[in-house]
């Protein structure tokens, strides 16, 4: 048993890029849903047009990166539009069905068999195609911080652009928020007929929420893409969506580092657990009769599923939540 | 002496239109001298159920005008069609010069056609400052582009802020400021409305069911703070089934039953009207009647003692 060494690597996956990618899909939920009141299913959608887009444009037609950054970030747009359009003058439930069919749309469209010259099916994309942002590493060698220790000097430069990147994100929706036009979608949220009977357009800040969420949210996916060079239709299933509002869940839905603080705590929480009991397997202070190196996977999220059923018991405002707004919902 | 200077040019405003609807008759549909909204051939039915079928409503600028009629006589329905929160399926409708078929709920509101609901919609989340502020129109800081930079919009904030302050100390609110909406009584949430409205600058607001679920005292009150809004110029239409309030502050009174327009008037001719007594209590009726109305005048005499 080395728990020095679980630590190091749990510690190290609180700042690595899974944590940054989901906190960046959290933060586009948190301005959707959490401020706005949107349910955005399709999270993943929007992750998956960002990644594509970077993939396809470097790889597949061979343009530039910055270019396929941009047009992933106009793709998140032009998809916001697209579902929001139709939906969001009906009520709340409707955007999700049409959100999470949409995502599903996008990911099998990318991993169809006749798309396979341009998107390599279930494979994916893979290459080096991401040279152009690796170009501007100052790092030499990998960084190491007290326990946290990355694998390589790219993997050091991407985790700090990805942290710089949540930091502005976070400094925006601050801004945001705490303006007069947070304060409408916030109404939304609440009673879109009280603010329409105000004077606001409703649907207007609806839009404007739905796509700026969704463009936090393609980012995600840029930055996946990015950091692995490679991407893979299965990794934009609705898991991605669903792990994005359990990380915004536990952080606590309308808080600004809601998103970001429960990204830190559930991969922590994740990979502890599974290198855990990957290490008490191994040892055999956990017999093979009881679990078997194999199954601690799906094991993992089984305890990690309970850790959160607790939480939403015991603190369902989750972390960062006010719990005075809670008690005003029963009135 | 602001405040009686303010009264007593006022008192002219509100006093012209009391005039001004003393030469009218009583009428259902009846032209008003001085019209702010007009309402045609309005239709609102669901399924087989005519909710409204009203053919004519003329509204004076400058009164207090009260919606009565029992229960399910298409008030409130009617009140979503003219404030576009609901779309008939006939007529027209024009607020000034503005056309408002087809006209969605916020551009009504911008107009400065202005509603309270019937269940009050205050934002429990949200503080009774913040609701206030919401309430204030063409604010730039709503605009998303403009909405991070603080310094572009900090100074109409201000501005903002001081005139939700000076409503709130009207309605008796000020001390409530920072706390939740909806940490409110049911009848501080009806004057919250009514202030958060005002806060959009409107030059007609429309309460659905004021003083409904509010104490004799707060209502006092609330009379005294719609016969303000008269005073300042506003037009005031609303729905009440309290008839001392209606007839304490009403200038003219439109009564519906079945979804029509049956009567309307002034307050003391038309609560006299065949047609509304028949609606209020069905057309056989005796004796019941009579104990009502010696009620009712009696409740009138103890209050002008």
């Amino acid at each position: 048993m080395d728990w020095g060494q679980i630590f190091v690597i749990s510690i190290t996956a609180m700042v690595g890029s899974t944590t940054i990618i989901y906190a960046l899909a959290a933060l586009g939920l948190n301005i959707q849903f959490g401020y706005t009141g949107l349910l955005n299913f399709g999270q993943a959608g929007f992750a998956a047009i960002g990644a594509y887009s970077v993939a396809v444009v470097t790889a597949t037609l061979g343009q530039s990166l910055w270019l396929s950054i941009f047009i992933g970030l106009i793709g998140a747009v032009i998809f916001g539009l697209i579902l929001g359009i139709p939906t969001l003058r009906l009520r709340a439930d409707y955007l999700a069905i049409v959100t999470i069919a949409a995502a599903e749309v996008i990911r099998q469209t990318v991993r169809s068999v006749s798309l396979n010259e341009y998107f390599g099916g279930s494979d994916g994309i893979t290459g080096k195609y991401a040279r152009e942002f690796y170009s501007f590493n100052p790092f030499d060698q990998a960084i190491s911080w007290g326990p946290i220790q990355f694998n390589s000097a790219q993997a050091s430069w991407i985790t700090v652009v990805g942290w710089v990147l949540i930091g502005l994100i976070v400094l925006l929706t601050w801004l945001l928020v705490r303006s007069p036009w947070g304060r409408v979608v916030k109404s939304i949220r609440e009673d879109e007929n009280a603010s329409r009977s105000l004077g606001k357009n409703v649907y207007f800040y609806k839009m404007q929420a739905l796509i700026l969420g969704g463009v936090v949210g393609s980012l995600a996916g840029i930055y996946w893409a990015i950091d692995a060079q490679s991407v893979q239709p299965d990794n934009y299933s609705s898991r991605f969506t669903f792990f994005a509002y359990t990380i915004l869940i536990l952080g606590g839905a309308a808080r600004v580092f809601g998103p970001v603080v429960g990204s830190i705590i559930f991969w922590f929480i994740l990979v502890f657990i599974g290198e855990s009991l990957t290490q008490l397997v191994a040892t055999g202070i956990i017999p093979d009769t009881i679990l078997r190196s194999d199954q601690i996977g799906q094991v993992r999220f089984m305890l990690v599923g309970l850790a959160l059923m607790l939480l939403i018991v015991y603190r369902p405002q989750g972390i960062f939540g006010d719990k005075r707004e809670l008690a005003l919902d029963d009135r | 002496m602001t405040a009686k200077a303010a009264t007593s040019a006022s008192d002219s405003v509100s006093a012209r239109a009391v005039a001004a609807l003393s030469g009218v008759k009583s009428e259902p549909g009846i032209t008003k001298p001085d019209e702010i909204l007009v309402a045609e051939n309005i239709n609102r039915h669901f399924g087989g159920l005519v909710a409204v079928d009203v053919d004519r409503l003329s509204v004076q600028r400058g009164s207090i005008t009260a919606l009565i009629g029992p229960n399910g006589a298409g008030k409130t329905t009617f009140f979503n069609v003219l404030a576009g929160f609901d779309t008939p399926d006939a007529g027209t409708w024009r607020y000034e010069n503005h056309e408002l078929r087809n006209k969605a709920a916020y551009k009504i509101a911008q107009l400065g056609m202005v509603r309270t609901f019937q269940l009050t919609k205050v934002l429990a989340k949200m503080t009774v400052l913040e609701n206030m502020r919401l309430g204030a129109q063409r604010q730039l800081g709503e605009r998303i582009l403009a909405a991070p930079f603080p310094f572009a919009w900090s100074g109409q904030e201000e501005q903002v802020t001081e005139r939700a302050l000076t409503l709130l100390r009207r309605f008796n609110l000020y001390e409530k400021k920072d706390d939740f909406a909806g940490t409110m009584s049911g009848g501080q949430r009806k004057l919250l409305e009514m202030a958060r409205a005002l806060m959009t600058d409107p030059t007609m607001i429309m309460l659905d069911e004021p003083m409904a679920g509010v104490n004799p005292a707060l209502t006092q009150s609330l009379l005294g703070h719609i016969k303000e809004l008269r005073e300042e110029g506003l037009t005031v239409l609303f729905i009440e089934h309290d008839m001392d309030a209606v007839r304490d502050i009403s200038d003219w009174v439109v009564v519906m039953a079945q979804g029509r327009i049956i009567a309307e008037g002034p307050p003391a001719s038309v609560m006299r009207d065949k047609a509304v007594i028949d609606a209020y209590l069905g057309a056989h009726h005796d004796e019941e009647l009579t104990k009502s109305g010696e009620s009712l005048t009696q409740n009138k005499k103890a209050k002008s003692t």
